[in-house]
């Protein structure tokens, strides 16, 4: 069965090359560019995984992480999170917020990688 | 080498000569906020400007350019007072500049160099994290260079690469590259004009405090106790900016009908500076005391004033500063603060006596009192807002007041075993 990931960004080109990067990998990337419906789209979606950058326009990657873990089938969703943000209070807030991994920006083409293939692999586990 | 201490000398001099900084900053054609950057060798001084100064001084030019071992021995006084750890022979201070005047030269400009950084990382530090524009320039900056990073390794990768995907990443590098020169020139445009402190551009606040700091926070105007637009009219830009001056001007209209300049400058020289006294006299609360005192000339007021105003979340809504008076502008402060511990007691008026833990190790009289807003229907809760006078200590030991030590803001207070602290010091961790 494929793997899925829903990868929240509104800057095209990190999307477009991500997309590529994923895809390459053997996943199936769905792409969604905006925080107002973000929740309703990760609902509707259901993937595996979900890459959520944090400045959105229309709702803050950080506010739809915290909704998103209010539905209780959610709770275990694995989420990494990228941000230009990289300072403490900001990784604190997201870990509250219930992120899984947190990635600042401009991050490695291998970094992004291994951590969705770690998320994954320790989603498929527990 | 580049000389960095001028300005020093520049203040060591004023000082002799018993000049306040406004008055040597108005004789040179300068803002008193500007020459305060210069004497703490924040801003490189040169050409005309030296002249002028070395001429209101009475001194030569080579004078503060040069500079005497006294400014040196002072910055090495300094050095040694701020090490941590390290207990430097500061008995043989005079001996070690003389005989090794090349290293103690070294020692001086490395300190210097450490507490400009300090202030750098102080003022960034802020701003990073409340300052909307800057952290917007900033995510544009590091999400394209995050865009650059991933397609570029794409691209460079061994192999054939279908000739589709190669295109459509070749045309979005270009874009990318195109986007990330356009938003670092806006960036460094942006921080550059930041520089100025005559040309804030930042938070309306911000340009409502730029425009009083152009005007030595005193408007003759205003001194009738009546307030007029007209003054708005110019120098704001922005709305928002506009529209909190209004408030401010007609606050200080207000205060100074309440206490008219002459009576106030005959009760200074009567009493001194005694807020509650002060307050009795001309029968106002202490809060318009001490509003009124932060906005007077150099002339009347015998210390230099500072003045915080907070509202009961803690946002300062309106700052002055004097030379040492570090409160953050966008949040963050410390606590300890009396503007900020006088909205426990609402009502009741806080003295204390503050040491600044920088490296400045200021000290100040700090004066404060938390009042109502007026609230306009019956059983609403009160809204209050605190304000709080800075001056320097003055000679009065009888009053009580606290001694309360404090930072800027945790993140670069060096104070242990606060309980106030709500992150960890980056001085501990060996910046």
């Amino acid at each position: 069965m494929s793997r899925k990931v829903l990868l929240i960004e509104d800057e095209p080109n990190i999307t477009e090359a991500i997309r590529f990067l994923l895809t390459r990998e053997g996943w199936v990337v769905e792409t969604h560019a905006e925080g107002g419906n973000a929740v309703e789209t990760i609902l509707a979606a259901r993937p595996d995984l979900v890459i959520l950058d944090v400045m959105l326009p229309g709702k803050s990657g950080m506010d739809v992480l915290r909704e998103l873990r209010e539905h209780a089938d959610m709770k275990a969703l694995p989420v990494l999170m990228l941000t230009a943000r990289g300072q403490s209070r900001d990784r604190e807030m997201a870990e509250k917020a219930g992120v899984s991994r947190f990635m600042t920006k401009p991050f490695s083409n291998v970094e992004v990688l291994t951590a969705v293939r770690d998320l994954y692999a320790q989603a498929s586990r527990s | 080498m580049r000389d960095t201490l001028t300005g020093s000398r520049i203040r060591e001099r004023r000082q002799i000569s018993g000049l306040k900084q406004a008055q040597l900053a108005r004789q040179v054609g300068i803002s008193a906020s500007y020459l305060n950057l210069i004497e703490h060798n924040r801003r490189r001084i040169g050409g005309k400007l030296l002249v002028d100064i070395a001429a209101a001084l009475s001194v030569e030019p080579s004078v503060l350019t040069q500079g005497v071992e006294a400014t040196l021995i002072a910055a090495l006084r300094e050095a040694a007072a701020d090490a941590v750890g390290q207990s430097a022979e500061i008995d043989s201070l005079d001996e070690f500049a003389g005989r090794f005047p090349g290293w103690a030269g070294v020692l001086a400009q490395m300190h210097r160099r450490v507490v400009s950084l300090e202030r750098t990382v102080e003022t960034l530090s802020d701003r990073l994290t409340h300052d909307p524009h800057l952290a917007g320039s900033m995510h544009e900056v590091l999400s394209t260079a995050a865009a650059i990073r991933s397609t570029a390794a794409i691209l460079a990768e061994p192999g054939e690469l279908d000739a589709e995907w190669r295109d459509r990443f070749h045309r979005n590098l270009h874009q990318d590259a195109e986007r990330l020169a356009e938003s670092s020139k806006a960036l460094v445009a942006y921080l550059d004009q930041s520089e100025s402190p005559d040309d804030r551009q930042g938070l309306p606040m911000e340009e409502v405090e730029a425009f009083l700091d152009q005007r030595g926070f005193h408007l003759p105007e205003l001194e009738g106790g009546e307030y007029g637009d007209d003054l708005v009219q110019h120098g704001l830009r922005s709305a928002a900016a506009r529209s909190l001056i209004r408030q401010v001007l007609k606050q200080y209209a207000q205060d100074a009908r309440a206490m008219p300049l002459g009576r106030l400058r005959e009760a200074l020289q009567a009493d001194g500076l005694d807020p509650l006294k002060l307050a009795a006299r001309f029968s106002v609360d202490l809060a318009t005391v001490l509003r009124r005192l932060a906005f007077l000339p150099e002339d009347v007021l015998p210390r230099p004033a500072g003045l915080a105003v907070c509202d009961s979340s803690g946002s300062i809504i309106l700052l002055k500063h004097v030379p040492g008076f570090a409160l953050p502008r966008h949040g963050d402060a410390c606590p300890l603060w009396p503007v900020f511990s006088a909205l426990n007691r609402p009502l009741v008026p806080v003295h204390g006596r503050v040491t600044f833990l920088g490296r400045s190790a200021a000290e100040f009289e700090c004066f404060a009192i938390a009042w109502p807003q007026p609230v306009s229907e019956f059983g609403h809760e009160p809204v209050y807002r605190s304000v709080m006078l800075v001056v320097p200590p003055g000679d009065d030991k009888t009053r009580s007041g606290a001694e309360v030590q404090l930072g800027a803001s945790c993140r670069i207070c060096p104070k242990t075993d606060c309980a106030a602290r709500r992150e960890p010091s980056i001085l501990s961790e060996g910046f």
